[in-house]
Protein backbone atom coordinates (compact mmCIF):
# COMPACT_ATOMS: atom_id res chain seq x y z
CA UNK A 1 0.00 0.00 0.00
CA UNK A 2 1.05 3.58 -0.66
CA UNK A 3 1.76 5.88 2.22
CA UNK A 4 3.07 9.41 2.58
CA UNK A 5 5.87 10.17 5.03
CA UNK A 6 6.46 13.78 6.04
CA UNK A 7 9.88 14.91 7.18
CA UNK A 8 10.69 18.07 9.07
CA UNK A 9 13.63 20.15 10.22
CA UNK A 10 16.87 18.17 10.47
CA UNK A 11 15.30 15.07 8.85
CA UNK A 12 14.01 17.05 5.89
CA UNK A 13 17.44 18.60 5.36
CA UNK A 14 19.25 15.25 5.54
CA UNK A 15 16.96 13.66 2.95
CA UNK A 16 16.60 16.79 0.84
CA UNK A 17 12.84 16.37 0.57
CA UNK A 18 9.87 17.11 2.84
CA UNK A 19 7.71 14.26 1.56
CA UNK A 20 8.59 10.68 0.71
CA UNK A 21 6.06 8.33 -0.88
CA UNK A 22 6.60 4.70 0.05
CA UNK A 23 5.11 1.39 -0.89
CA UNK A 24 4.89 -0.85 2.17
CA UNK A 25 3.27 -4.25 2.85
CA UNK A 26 -0.19 -4.43 4.37
CA UNK A 27 -0.28 -4.42 8.21
CA UNK A 28 3.02 -2.54 8.46
CA UNK A 29 3.59 -0.60 11.66
CA UNK A 30 5.17 2.81 12.03
CA UNK A 31 8.35 1.05 13.19
CA UNK A 32 8.41 -0.98 9.96
CA UNK A 33 8.15 2.19 7.93
CA UNK A 34 11.00 3.78 9.88
CA UNK A 35 13.20 0.72 9.30
CA UNK A 36 12.42 0.88 5.59
CA UNK A 37 13.27 4.58 5.59
CA UNK A 38 16.61 3.92 7.27
CA UNK A 39 17.49 1.46 4.51
CA UNK A 40 16.49 3.94 1.83
CA UNK A 41 18.11 6.91 3.54
CA UNK A 42 21.00 5.71 5.74
CA UNK A 43 21.82 9.30 6.66
CA UNK A 44 18.67 9.36 8.81
CA UNK A 45 19.97 6.63 11.07
CA UNK A 46 21.60 8.79 13.77
CA UNK A 47 18.50 11.00 14.02
CA UNK A 48 15.48 8.70 14.03
CA UNK A 49 16.09 7.23 17.49
CA UNK A 50 14.79 10.40 19.12
CA UNK A 51 11.83 11.16 16.92
CA UNK A 52 8.16 10.92 17.79
CA UNK A 53 5.54 9.81 15.31
CA UNK A 54 2.23 11.16 14.15
CA UNK A 55 -0.32 9.52 11.88
CA UNK A 56 -2.84 11.87 10.29
CA UNK A 57 -1.67 14.63 12.69
CA UNK A 58 -2.13 12.61 15.92
CA UNK A 59 0.79 11.32 17.99
CA UNK A 60 1.03 7.51 17.98
CA UNK A 61 3.41 4.82 19.28
CA UNK A 62 5.69 3.09 16.78
CA UNK A 63 3.59 -0.07 17.16
CA UNK A 64 0.70 1.71 15.44
CA UNK A 65 -0.54 -0.23 12.40
CA UNK A 66 -0.91 1.98 9.39
CA UNK A 67 -3.61 1.94 6.78
CA UNK A 68 -3.63 2.72 3.08
CA UNK A 69 -3.11 6.45 2.33
CA UNK A 70 -2.19 7.33 5.92
CA UNK A 71 0.05 10.33 6.36
CA UNK A 72 2.92 9.53 8.69
CA UNK A 73 5.07 12.30 10.13
CA UNK A 74 8.43 11.93 11.78
CA UNK A 75 8.62 14.55 14.50
CA UNK A 76 12.15 15.37 15.64
CA UNK A 77 12.56 16.98 19.10
CA UNK A 78 10.57 20.22 19.16
CA UNK A 79 12.13 23.59 19.85
CA UNK A 80 11.51 23.63 23.61
CA UNK A 81 13.49 26.41 25.23
CA UNK A 82 14.60 27.14 28.79
CA UNK A 83 12.06 28.26 31.35
CA UNK B 1 -8.12 33.05 17.87
CA UNK B 2 -5.60 30.51 16.63
CA UNK B 3 -3.15 31.67 13.98
CA UNK B 4 0.08 30.43 12.47
CA UNK B 5 1.57 32.80 9.97
CA UNK B 6 4.68 33.98 8.16
CA UNK B 7 3.65 37.57 8.80
CA UNK B 8 4.82 39.92 11.55
CA UNK B 9 2.97 39.42 14.83
CA UNK B 10 1.59 42.42 16.67
CA UNK B 11 0.98 41.90 20.37
CA UNK B 12 -1.60 44.67 20.64
CA UNK B 13 -3.71 43.17 17.86
CA UNK B 14 -3.64 39.72 19.44
CA UNK B 15 -4.45 41.21 22.85
CA UNK B 16 -7.39 43.11 21.38
CA UNK B 17 -9.05 39.81 20.44
CA UNK B 18 -9.51 38.87 24.13
CA UNK B 19 -10.43 42.28 25.57
CA UNK B 20 -13.95 42.44 27.00
CA UNK B 21 -15.62 44.47 29.72
CA UNK B 22 -16.11 41.31 31.78
CA UNK B 23 -12.39 40.51 31.71
CA UNK B 24 -10.55 42.35 34.49
CA UNK B 25 -7.23 40.59 33.94
CA UNK B 26 -5.42 40.29 30.62
CA UNK B 27 -2.03 38.62 30.28
CA UNK B 28 -0.09 38.75 27.01
CA UNK B 29 3.11 36.78 26.49
CA UNK B 30 5.55 37.46 23.67
CA UNK B 31 8.33 35.13 22.62
CA UNK B 32 11.16 37.16 21.11
CA UNK B 33 14.14 36.02 19.04
CA UNK B 34 17.41 36.46 20.96
CA UNK B 35 20.44 37.93 19.26
CA UNK B 36 22.94 35.72 21.06
CA UNK B 37 23.19 32.26 22.52
CA UNK B 38 26.01 31.14 24.84
CA UNK B 39 27.93 34.24 23.84
CA UNK B 40 27.63 33.58 20.10
CA UNK B 41 26.01 36.09 17.80
CA UNK B 42 22.79 34.78 16.23
CA UNK B 43 21.79 36.15 12.82
CA UNK B 44 18.29 34.76 13.17
CA UNK B 45 16.08 31.77 13.74
CA UNK B 46 14.43 29.69 11.06
CA UNK B 47 11.09 28.36 12.35
CA UNK B 48 9.57 25.35 10.69
CA UNK B 49 6.13 23.97 11.52
CA UNK B 50 3.79 21.13 10.65
CA UNK B 51 0.87 23.45 9.89
CA UNK B 52 -2.14 21.09 10.12
CA UNK B 53 -0.92 19.51 13.32
CA UNK B 54 0.12 22.80 14.93
CA UNK B 55 -3.30 24.37 14.36
CA UNK B 56 -5.05 21.29 15.69
CA UNK B 57 -2.87 21.15 18.81
CA UNK B 58 -3.16 24.86 19.54
CA UNK B 59 -6.93 24.52 19.33
CA UNK B 60 -6.72 21.61 21.75
CA UNK B 61 -4.58 23.62 24.20
CA UNK B 62 -7.14 26.40 24.01
CA UNK B 63 -9.86 23.83 24.86
CA UNK B 64 -7.79 22.65 27.83
CA UNK B 65 -7.66 26.19 29.18
CA UNK B 66 -11.44 26.32 29.01
CA UNK B 67 -11.67 22.95 30.75
CA UNK B 68 -9.25 23.80 33.59
CA UNK B 69 -9.99 27.50 34.19
CA UNK B 70 -13.27 28.12 32.41
CA UNK B 71 -11.48 30.73 30.31
CA UNK B 72 -12.71 31.06 26.72
CA UNK B 73 -10.83 34.22 25.80
CA UNK B 74 -7.53 32.75 24.63
CA UNK B 75 -5.59 33.71 21.53
CA UNK B 76 -2.53 31.80 20.43
CA UNK B 77 -0.42 32.93 17.51
CA UNK B 78 2.91 31.63 16.25
CA UNK B 79 5.10 32.80 13.44
CA UNK B 80 7.24 30.67 11.13
CA UNK B 81 9.91 31.31 8.50
CA UNK B 82 13.09 33.31 9.11
CA UNK B 83 13.02 35.67 12.10
CA UNK B 84 15.66 38.23 12.94
CA UNK B 85 16.79 39.09 16.48
CA UNK B 86 14.07 41.14 18.16
CA UNK B 87 11.29 39.68 16.02
CA UNK B 88 8.28 38.26 17.86
CA UNK B 89 7.89 34.50 17.31
CA UNK B 90 4.80 33.93 19.44
CA UNK B 91 2.05 35.92 21.09
CA UNK B 92 -0.33 34.36 23.60
CA UNK B 93 -3.11 36.47 25.11
CA UNK B 94 -5.39 35.24 27.88
CA UNK B 95 -8.16 37.23 29.51
CA UNK B 96 -10.35 36.36 32.46
CA UNK B 97 -12.45 38.18 35.06
CA UNK B 98 -9.53 38.01 37.55
CA UNK B 99 -5.76 38.13 37.12
CA UNK B 100 -4.69 34.95 38.91
CA UNK B 101 -6.25 32.55 36.45
CA UNK B 102 -5.15 34.70 33.51
CA UNK B 103 -1.48 34.48 34.65
CA UNK B 104 -1.73 30.74 35.28
CA UNK B 105 -3.48 29.94 32.03
CA UNK B 106 -1.08 32.05 29.96
CA UNK B 107 1.94 30.29 31.44
CA UNK B 108 0.23 26.95 30.90
CA UNK B 109 -0.32 27.69 27.21
CA UNK B 110 3.29 28.76 26.62
CA UNK B 111 4.69 25.72 28.46
CA UNK B 112 2.43 23.37 26.52
CA UNK B 113 3.50 24.86 23.20
CA UNK B 114 7.14 24.24 24.07
CA UNK B 115 6.41 20.66 25.08
CA UNK B 116 5.10 18.78 22.08
CA UNK B 117 3.67 21.10 19.44
CA UNK B 118 5.56 20.39 16.18
CA UNK B 119 7.47 23.64 15.83
CA UNK B 120 11.20 23.53 15.22
CA UNK B 121 13.82 26.23 15.18
CA UNK B 122 17.21 26.44 13.60
CA UNK B 123 19.73 28.88 15.02
CA UNK B 124 21.63 30.57 12.24
CA UNK B 125 25.13 31.83 13.08
CA UNK B 126 27.60 33.66 10.89
CA UNK B 127 29.43 30.46 9.96
CA UNK B 128 27.01 27.64 10.70
CA UNK B 129 23.50 26.68 11.75
CA UNK B 130 21.93 24.09 14.03
CA UNK B 131 18.46 22.64 14.60
CA UNK B 132 17.71 23.02 18.31
CA UNK B 133 17.26 19.64 19.95
CA UNK B 134 18.74 17.60 17.11
CA UNK B 135 22.23 17.22 18.60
Amino acid sequence: MKIKVKLFAVLREKVGDSVVIMDVPKFSTVADVVNELKVKYPMLDPFVDHVMFAVNTEYVQDTYQIKNSDEIALIPPVSGGEL
Amino acid sequence: MILVTRDTLKAELVTATVLKESNGGVVTFMGVTRGETNGRKVLGLEYEIYPDMVEKMLRRISDEVFQYWGIADVSITHRFGFLKPGDISMVVAVASPHRKSAFEACQYVVDRIKQDVPIWKKEVFEDSSVWIGSE
